[in-house]
């Protein structure tokens, strides 16, 4: 009996998950918005926003577990990786200033080197398993970065240029 | 433990509520047997169906990907048809794929796909259909699934014997089903006999990109060339055509085709009229046709007008052609894996008939002609005649095979697949189908290595099989499991318009290959915006070119003014992503035209007559992402002799 009862509760769940349930999914995330809005304004006083917290620590999650940078910038790398950026990141990032996304310049002040390459070779997986991105992608209006598909010599090149900002 | 009663329980509803739909639908049908069936087309959420079934759509123009033995539609290639869903034949970059000697043709009849083959064997590369009405050959790249070539067959009507191709796809033919004047003129339709002739023409494709070329059209006497099946095997290098209407009626021919006791299938020696052609035989004869490539570089096509082909006439290649007397206006043409026998199906004949490809050779060594007609030879009936199926049903159609020595024939009449033994000609199994089957498919089943395991049965009514859906009901498609020695009915499912024929494939032989996005770097699109730093509006005259960028979740640029009333504006818009499975859509309010439906790294084009003075919204048509809803946009239109000038701009105040 029990038993049967918990079969039923389960298929009248799923009936329910079937039918209509795109209408109450867009209400709620309208809903959500805005409370978020507010928490967000509430406790603007005491919390540091993510695109202004200082992790010099973590790496993320992704492919790149480590990444050297020479004293000096290689110049012809950061030249590469402007067009790159150019081509690929300029749409949603613009070198300076907030836009779609944060704005790079800075960024190494930031984060960790190989946070900035596994943000741009894996945002899904970031923002799944990284919670600084997580917390970003809230912070940006829950925008979801672009996965550009860039090679990680070319995301390599992009964090020589983001050294030059 | 607990858990496991439940989950047991569970399966044991589930079972019952199978067995109960079915026992409700058949009293034969015994659960456990059902059972089976539904797991045996049971392909569980996430996991992949084991074949590609590509599916014609008849009057629909289009092609329709399926998976089996799920039966679950993945895609509809448009074709032949326009598809506002894809902007196929609205978009400007597509227009000129659906343009013809008679100008753009916004609709078609598709009926025979076929995939390319190498050694006689499924290769995966491509998927050629024909359009019947407008006679016209399409080319489907089975690395976008997107039709990139169409070329036009002149001197023809009723392209219904095509699109097939030979063991290493050198070429796919066309061929006529209704005999017309060639070259047309203005003549008395009973003038028909004599006067009136059929072409049969030899496409070649191009190894490296498949690129098509009328290489030349045979000229033959004026009956209907109704099916074709190239040679395989020992028979490489042949290709058989049925045909009816040999009395060459123009009227009625209900009845006045059907008179003569035997008509032909015409049995081609192509290898030797290419050699022919290749030492300079054939006339050049002046024709227009339309040959429309597309390019997944440029994301355009273009339309070429072509002014000649060469024809050749089968009398004076001694050799080339033969006529095989076959009972009673025969339709299907089908050549087993060996190639050794012919089989063609009489559609009013009570009997399946097969040709043997060694006597037929041995009877044109040794001159053994009945007779000619214009020129042709033609062979006496029992020379060549390998057996026949004795009274296997009503109305056959066509034949497919399993490798393994079983030929399938459907039965129009009767409503059913019927399972005989090549060599002994014996009846092995018959099923039925719901109802009046046309085409079946076992995958690879038309080439030298079928894979037999499903057969696919394509039925043009089903009356009560389904929901009524008002006086249109679907057509439907059924699949049989052929592995044992009786076949078993696995599944229906409804299909798109006609399922007319259909041509399946291991999905490994193409999944692999599937494209995922076009390369922003290699987009050669004249109107590409590649970086965002390329946007801009630009003024010429009344045309107003828009390069606009869409990206998760803006376009850009979302604020344009300067547009007036009277301008032709054109929306070129690139979709910057490079990440699988991200297109964007574009529509604007009052545009008469589709939306557009771009894949990343893609460009595509719509045009917009601005009518009214206003601030006119656009905005994106494919959910791409949580912010979809705010990817939108404006234009200012202004009045006519406003001197506002264009601006444009992204998230400025």
């Amino acid at each position: 009996m029990k038993t049967l009862k918990t079969l039923s509760i389960f298929f009248v769940l799923l009936v329910l998950s079937c039918g209509g349930n795109d209408e109450t999914k867009k209400e709620s995330s309208k809903v959500k918005l805005k409370t978020t809005e507010k928490k967000v304004e509430a406790k603007k006083t005491t919390t540091t926003k993510p695109s202004e917290t200082i992790d010099l620590v973590n790496k993320g999650v992704g492919p790149i577990t480590s990444v050297t940078l020479a004293p000096e910038v290689d110049q012809a790398m950061a030249a590469q990786g402007a067009s790159i950026y150019k081509k690929m990141c300029t749409a949603c990032h613009k070198p300076d200033k907030k836009f779609i996304g944060p704005a790079p310049k800075g960024i190494m002040e930031r984060r960790t080197p190989e946070w900035i390459m596994n943000i741009i070779l894996d945002p899904e997986g970031m923002v799944k398993n990284d919670p600084l991105a997580k917390a970003l992608l809230m912070e940006f209006n829950g925008s979801p970065m672009a996965n550009q598909n860039l090679t990680e010599e070319e995301a390599r090149a992009v964090l020589e240029y983001f050294r030059t900002l | 433990m607990k858990n496991i009663i439940k989950i047991s329980i569970g399966f044991l509803l589930i079972a019952f509520a199978f067995t109960s739909c079915n026992n409700s639908n058949s009293s034969q049908s015994k659960g456990a047997l059902s059972s089976s069936a539904a797991e045996k087309v049971y392909v569980a959420p996430g996991e992949h169906d084991e074949f590609y079934a590509f599916v014609s759509g008849g009057f629909s123009g289009q092609l329709a990907v399926y998976g089996l033995p799920s039966g679950r539609l993945f895609k509809v290639i448009p074709v032949f048809s326009v598809d506002a869903e894809k902007a196929w034949g609205f978009n400007e970059e597509t227009k000129p794929m659906l343009n013809t000697s008679y100008g753009f043709i916004p609709w078609d009849d598709s009926h025979h796909p076929d995939i390319s083959q190498t050694n006689g064997e499924l290769d995966g590369r491509w998927v050629f259909i024909n359009g019947n009405n407008t006679p016209r050959i399409a080319k489907i790249d089975l690395t976008t699934f997107e039709t990139t070539e169409i070329i036009e067959i002149p001197n023809t009507a009723g392209n219904h014997s095509s699109s097939y191709v030979t063991d290493n796809t050198e070429y796919v033919i066309a061929g006529t089903r209704f005999s017309i004047p060639v070259p047309q003129r203005d003549m008395s339709i009973k003038e028909y006999k004599g006067n009136f002739k059929g072409t049969l023409s030899f496409i070649k494709v191009d190894p490296e990109d498949g690129g098509m070329e009328i290489k030349f059209q045979l000229l033959m006497p004026g009956f209907n060339y109704d099916k074709a099946h190239p040679g395989r095997g020992k028979s490489h290098g042949w290709f058989f055509y049925t045909t009816y209407n040999t009395e060459e009626a123009h009227s009625l021919l209900e009845v006045n085709a059907s008179q003569n006791d035997k008509d032909f299938i015409a049995a081609v020696n192509w290898k030797k009229i290419e050699e022919y052609v290749n030492n300079g035989g054939g006339t050049m004869m002046p024709t227009n046709y339309a040959h429309n490539v597309y390019d997944d570089r440029t994301h355009s096509a273009t339309s070429t007008m072509i002014k000649e082909v060469l024809m050749v006439d089968p009398s004076e290649v001694p050799g080339a052609v033969y006529f095989l007397p076959t009972p009673k206006s025969p339709h299907g043409c089908d050549v087993d894996p060996t190639g050794e026998y012919i089989v063609g199906s009489g559609k009013l004949s009570s009997n399946v008939t097969v040709h043997s490809f060694t006597k037929m050779l041995d009877a044109i060594e040794n001159e053994k002609f009945a007779g000619e007609a214009y020129g042709i030879p033609i062979l006496n009936f029992e020379d060549i005649l390998a057996g026949s199926v004795e009274q296997p049903g009503l109305g056959p159609l066509h034949t497919e095979f399993d490798g393994k020595g079983n030929a399938y024939t459907t039965f129009f009449i009767s409503s059913e697949v019927v399972k005989w033994k090549l060599g002994t000609w014996e009846v092995l199994d018959r099923k039925p189908t719901y109802y009046s089957v046309g085409h079946l498919m076992i995958p690879g089943g038309n080439s030298q290595k079928p894979y037999g395991k499903y057969l696919l049965a394509m039925n043009k009514i089903t009356k009560d099989r389904y929901l009524p859906t008002g006086p249109e009901v679907t057509q439907s498609a059924q699949l049989y499991d052929i592995t044992g020695d009786k076949m078993e009915l696995l599944l229906d499912f409804p299909t798109v318009g006609e399922p007319h024929y259909a041509a399946g494939i291991p999905a490994d032989l193409i999944k692999s290959k599937s494209k995922k996005l076009f390369n922003l770097e290699e987009n050669e699109h004249p109107y590409a915006t590649k970086t965002p730093a390329d946007v801009k509006v630009v003024r010429n005259g009344k045309e107003v070119h828009i390069y606009m960028t869409t990206i998760r979740s803006n376009m850009n640029p979302d604020n344009i003014e300067g547009v007036k009333v009277g301008d032709k504006v054109y929306f070129h818009v690139t979709n910057l992503e490079q990440d699988y499975d991200v297109p964007h859509g574009i529509a604007m309010i009052g545009a008469n035209t589709s939306e557009l439906l771009i894949m990343p790294g893609q460009t595509e084009t719509f045009v917009w007559y601005p009518k009214k003075v206003g601030v006119w919204p656009f905005y994106c048509t494919d959910f791409c992402s949580a912010l979809h809803q705010e990817m939108q946009g404006y234009v200012r239109v202004s009045p006519k002799n406003s001197n506002i000038e264009l601006s444009w701009s992204l998230g400025e105040d």
